[in-house]
């Protein structure tokens, strides 16, 4: 018979804490040039949460429709989207490079002309009937992923006067634990509204935020087709303790 | 080592990508007492947010997590989805069916109360927050993570009783009774 103190050990020791970011490597709740973090972000202090198997486990979901057709955002519809044709492809990895296989990314964004085929969605651009801007895909057994879609537009928002988002990808992972969940946004080498952009701008830290941006890649660009670019995906990784091999 | 990437906001339009996997029911089937929960999201000027996700991840009736490792747990109940993921609505309401909990380990010798972990996205948000709700029972007293927490502000992570078979639950982001969250 296995004690509650027996098991609460061997749980430890099987499930290692996450290690915590550094200071300016994750954004904060408040940041006051993200107009809308002003009143929505917590204003009393965070109360600092050990690791439990409740953090530390976390779903596997979605296999099942994760069709191969989720992954070509470009082929969902009778024709074919307007745009500049993209592959992204890229790993999932935590923090000491060790791939995340089989695990799901959620994939969402605007059209070439910067609007999302969202009802809530005004902005003075067209919409695309051949473009939902919308997938999903699952890395392989090396953590590798790859879709296909059309490079989004840029669009105006309301966050400071002449506000322009830089064009974007929405990007939402699990990996093995709720405490690694991750929505992110994948940006674009050389676009200019990314100085300008309070919410790529909310990580201090620039070696953290240039993981936001993608790397234009010859290799993966397929000739007479669709652009390249290389995105890699890093989550927490797991503390290191004595008992690591 | 490298650097984690930075988490960004899910943005007004995460309906888009997330709607079609979205799930209410953490209870799965052949649940014998499931409990609705119903829930409200307000922002500091008390006004609701309608533009949420909230998920939510707990045990099953016995403490066995569904997945662990990215793995099945097979000791879990067969049926049971341990997980649920549901946007807010116009009046920043949402709910979701669920069991109550068994206990489930600390990091010490210490079991915790029945609770569910509960991560909320929104516009305005540049990461996730992280909170828990906890279901009525009187484990919670001695619960390792509610020690952690005020005494005064205890209560709002706990769940309300309403007939058998409900729990109400509001989270407030922020200001007067602001719900407790976790740096995770």
């Amino acid at each position: 018979m296995t004690t509650d103190f027996q098991r609460g050990a061997q749980l430890a020791l099987k499930h290692r804490p996450l290690r915590r970011a550094q200071p300016g490597a994750q954004p904060d709740y408040l940041y006051p040039p993200y107009g809308s973090s002003v009143r929505r972000a917590p204003s009393q202090p965070l109360v600092l949460l050990p690791h439990t198997l409740s953090e530390l486990s976390g779903p596997v979901f979605g296999h099942d429709r994760v069709t191969p057709g989720a992954a070509d955002l470009t082929a969902q519809h009778d024709g074919v989207p307007l745009g500049e044709r993209i592959i992204v492809s890229g790993r999932v990895l935590d923090e000491d490079g060790r791939a995340i296989p089989e695990t799901l990314i959620e994939i969402w964004q605007c059209n070439a002309a910067g609007r999302y085929a969202h009802r809530m969605d005004t902005h003075d651009a067209p919409l695309d009937p051949n473009f939902s801007g919308y997938g999903r895909v699952l890395t392989d057994k090396q953590g590798r992923y790859s879709f296909t879609t059309i490079k989004p537009g840029a669009y105006p928002w309301r966050n400071h006067p002449n506000a322009w988002r830089p064009a974007h990808v929405h990007l939402s992972l699990f990996g093995l634990a709720m405490a690694t969940r991750l929505v992110t946004q994948m940006y674009f080498p050389g676009d200019p509204l990314l100085a300008l952009d309070p919410i790529y701008n909310s990580t201090a830290n620039p070696r953290a935020r240039e993981r936001l941006v993608s790397a234009f890649d010859l290799d993966s660009t397929r000739p007479e087709w669709a652009l390249g670019y290389l995105f890699d995906i890093v989550l927490r990784g797991r503390d290191a303790t004595p008992m690591e091999q | 080592m490298m650097l984690a990437t930075p988490s960004q906001t899910v943005g007004p339009y995460f309906r888009l990508g997330l709607d079609e996997l979205n799930q209410s029911d953490v209870a799965g089937v052949g649940a014998h007492s499931p409990i609705l929960v119903q829930g409200q999201v307000l922002d500091g000027a008390a006004e609701p947010i309608p533009d949420c996700v909230i998920e939510v991840w707990q045990a099953d009736e016995n403490g066995e997590y569904a997945f662990i490792n990215g793995k099945p747990n097979e000791k879990a109940r067969a049926g049971f989805a341990g997980f649920a993921r549901v946007p807010t609505d116009i009046d920043g309401r949402f709910q979701f069916r669920t069991v109550k909990p068994g206990r489930v380990p600390y990091i010490d010798a210490r079991m915790q109360a029945p609770h569910a972990l509960i991560m909320i996205g929104m516009r305005g948000l540049l990461k996730f927050l992280m909170t828990r709700l906890y279901f009525p029972d009187p484990s919670s007293a001695e619960d390792p993570v509610l020690l952690l927490v005020d005494a005064a502000r205890r209560p709002g992570l706990i769940g309300v009783r309403e007939g058998e078979n409900e729990l109400r639950w509001q989270v407030r982001t922020q200001g007067p009774g602001e719900t407790v969250f976790f740096d995770y």
